[in-house]
C-alpha cells in the first residue's frame, strides 16, 4: 500500500496536468514575441519605439516600415553574366542603401572572378581582385548574393525560426529574434549570409533612413543579415539598389508571377543557369547569357 | 468557395483601373512634354508604353542644333579626314565600310537617316542603331538590354543607346573596379569570437 501511495504522489494527476498547462500558455502568451507574430498596431508600436532609439543613436530621423507583401507577385531577379565587368559598383551601392556596417566590413554581395577557361566554377574564383582596370582579358565575373531559394536550407535550420521566407519569395531576418547561432550560415551553400562579429560601424551620415523592419534597418551585434531584394525599395513598387547601380544593364527583377515582366522575358528567351542546381535549393536567382 | 466568388469582383476592379489608368497614360505624358523638356527632349513613344521615360540624346555643350553651323555650308560628300572641326571624333563603329553621311542626313543636318533614306531624328536614334543590331533592339525594347531605373510594376526610365554608348566608338571602355572586400586574416575569426564573448 506504501508503495502505491509513493507512486500516486509522482504520478501527474489530471489536476496538475491541466494546472501546470494553463500555467505555461499563459507564461507563453505573455513572453516576449517575434515581430511577425505581433499584431499590425502592436508591431507599428514596436517599430516607433525602434525609430526613437535610432534617432537617439544617429541624430537623425530614421523611418522604420513594415510594408507587407503584395499579392499576387513573388520576385525574381536575373543577372546577365555576359554583361557583367565585375566593377562591384552593385556592391558599394548595396552597402549604402542597407546600412551594412563599413567597420567590420560586411557586404551582401561578392563578386566572383572566374578564368573563362575555368567556365561557372567557383571553388577556382578570387573574389579580391584588384586590378587597375576591369574587366580583365580572359575573366569573367559571378556577383553571388541571397539567391532567396524557395527550398532554403538556411531557414530550415534555424532553431528559433527567427529567419523565413515570406510570400513574396523573400528570405528575411528578425533581427530581435535572433539568437546569433550560426546554423543559417553553415546551411547556406552560397555565403550569402553574414554575421555581425561587432557592434557594426555605421556613420551617422552613412544612415539610410529609408529601412523595412525586416530589411535595412540598422542592425545589432550578434545577429545574421543577408540580401531582401532591396524588400524596403521593391516593396513600393522600386528597383532593388544595385539594379540601379549597375553601369552596364546587367542586372533585371521583376514579378516572376507576371508574363510581361523583364525577368520572365529573360527565362523565356535567353539561356539561363541557377547556381549549385544539384543542391535542389530552387533559386529565384537566375543568370544568364545575353548575347 | 470564397476564392472562386471574389475572382470576378476582382476581375471587374482591375478592368476599372486598367480603363481609368488608360486615360490618365494618353493624357500625362503630353502635358509632361509640354512643361519641362526641349522638344529634343521628348520621351521615345511607341517602344515600350507610356510609362517609359527616356532622357534626350547626350549631345556634346553646343553642338546642337547642327544646322547653326551647316546650314549655309556647301555639302561635301567625299570621304576625307576632318581638320577644320569635329577633328576630335574617333570613328571606331565599322569605319572600313562606313563614314559620316552614312548616319547624318546630308540635306537636313538636325537629322539622322535610316539605310532607307528614312529621315529619323536624333531622339528616335535605336532605329538607326536597330538596322543592325536587330537582336538588341529587341532585347531593348522588352527591357532586358540597357539600365532601367524608378518602378518594376510602373513607370521606369530608360537609356538610349547612345547614352550608353558612344555612337561613333560604342565599345565599353575598361574602367577601375571600386575597392576589393577586406581579406579575411588567418586566425582572426578566433580573436574576434574572444571579442564576442
Amino acid at each position: 500500500m506504501e508503495t502505491e501511495k509513493g507512486i500516486s504522489m509522482n504520478r501527474i494527476t489530471r489536476r496538475k496536468f491541466l494546472v501546470g498547462t494553463a500555467a505555461g500558455m499563459l507564461m507563453t502568451s505573455c513572453g516576449p514575441k517575434r515581430l511577425y507574430e505581433l499584431a499590425r498596431p502592436d508591431l507599428r508600436e514596436a517599430l516607433d519605439r525602434m525609430e526613437k532609439e535610432y534617432a537617439v543613436k544617429y541624430g537623425k530621423a530614421v523611418k522604420v516600415g513594415s510594408e507587407g507583401p503584395i499579392k499576387g507577385v513573388k520576385f525574381a531577379y536575373a543577372l546577365d553574366l555576359s554583361r557583367c565587368i565585375g566593377c562591384r559598383t552593385c556592391v558599394h551601392a548595396c552597402v549604402h542603401e542597407n546600412n551594412q556596417s563599413r567597420d567590420p566590413e560586411i557586404q551582401w554581395i561578392r563578386v566572383a572572378g572566374i578564368d573563362k577557361e575555368r567556365g561557372v566554377d567557383l571553388t577556382h574564383a578570387d573574389y579580391y581582385y584588384h586590378p587597375d582596370k576591369v574587366p580583365e582579358p580572359g575573366k569573367f565575373y559571378v556577383p553571388i548574393q541571397c539567391q532567396q531559394c524557395d527550398n532554403p536550407p538556411c531557414t530550415k535550420v534555424c532553431p528559433v525560426k527567427a529567419t523565413w521566407k515570406e510570400p513574396d519569395g523573400i528570405v528575411v531576418v528578425d533581427y530581435e529574434w535572433c539568437i546569433g547561432c550560426r546554423y543559417c550560415m553553415a546551411a547556406c551553400p552560397y555565403g550569402a549570409r553574414h554575421f555581425n562579429w561587432g557592434e557594426p560601424g555605421l556613420d551617422p551620415a552613412d544612415v539610410n533612413p529609408d529601412t523595412h523592419y525586416l530589411g535595412n534597418r540598422p542592425r545589432p551585434k550578434g545577429v545574421v543579415e543577408k540580401c531582401t531584394f532591396c524588400i524596403q525599395r521593391t516593396r513600393k513598387g522600386r528597383y532593388p539598389a544595385c539594379v540601379e547601380a549597375c553601369p552596364v544593364g546587367a542586372r533585371k527583377f521583376g514579378n516572376i508571377l507576371d508574363p510581361d515582366s523583364e525577368v520572365r522575358y529573360v527565362i523565356e528567351n535567353k539561356r539561363v543557369l541557377v547556381l549549385k542546381e544539384e543542391l535542389n535549393t530552387i533559386p529565384s536567382f537566375f543568370y544568364f547569357y545575353g548575347v | 468557395m470564397t476564392g472562386r466568388h471574389l475572382l470576378p469582383i476582382a476581375a471587374i476592379l482591375s478592368l476599372g483601373q486598367a480603363l481609368t489608368a488608360g486615360t490618365l497614360k494618353a493624357e500625362q505624358p503630353l502635358e509632361d512634354t509640354a512643361a519641362k523638356k526641349p522638344a529634343t527632349a521628348k520621351p521615345v513613344p511607341a517602344v515600350a508604353g507610356d510609362e517609359i521615360e527616356v532622357p534626350p540624346p547626350p549631345f556634346s555643350e553646343g553642338i546642337y542644333p547642327c544646322s547653326d553651323c551647316h546650314e549655309d555650308m556647301e555639302v561635301n560628300r567625299k570621304r576625307r579626314k576632318l581638320t577644320e572641326e569635329h577633328e576630335n571624333i574617333v570613328l571606331k563603329h565599322d569605319e572600313k565600310n562606313r563614314w559620316c553621311l552614312d548616319c547624318h542626313d546630308a540635306e537636313d543636318r538636325d537629322y539622322l537617316h535610316l539605310a532607307s533614306g528614312k529621315k529619323i531624328s536624333f531622339d528616335e536614334s535605336y532605329l538607326l542603331c536597330g538596322q543592325c543590331h536587330g537582336t538588341k533592339l529587341r532585347d531593348w525594347k522588352a527591357g532586358v538590354h540597357g539600365r532601367r531605373t524608378g518602378y518594376w510594376n510602373g513607370k521606369k526610365k530608360y537609356l538610349l543607346c547612345a547614352n550608353c554608348h558612344n555612337p561613333h566608338s560604342p565599345r565599353f571602355k575598361p574602367i577601375p573596379p571600386k575597392p576589393a572586400p577586406r581579406r579575411p586574416v588567418p586566425g582572426l575569426q578566433w580573436k574576434r569570437k574572444r571579442e564576442y564573448r
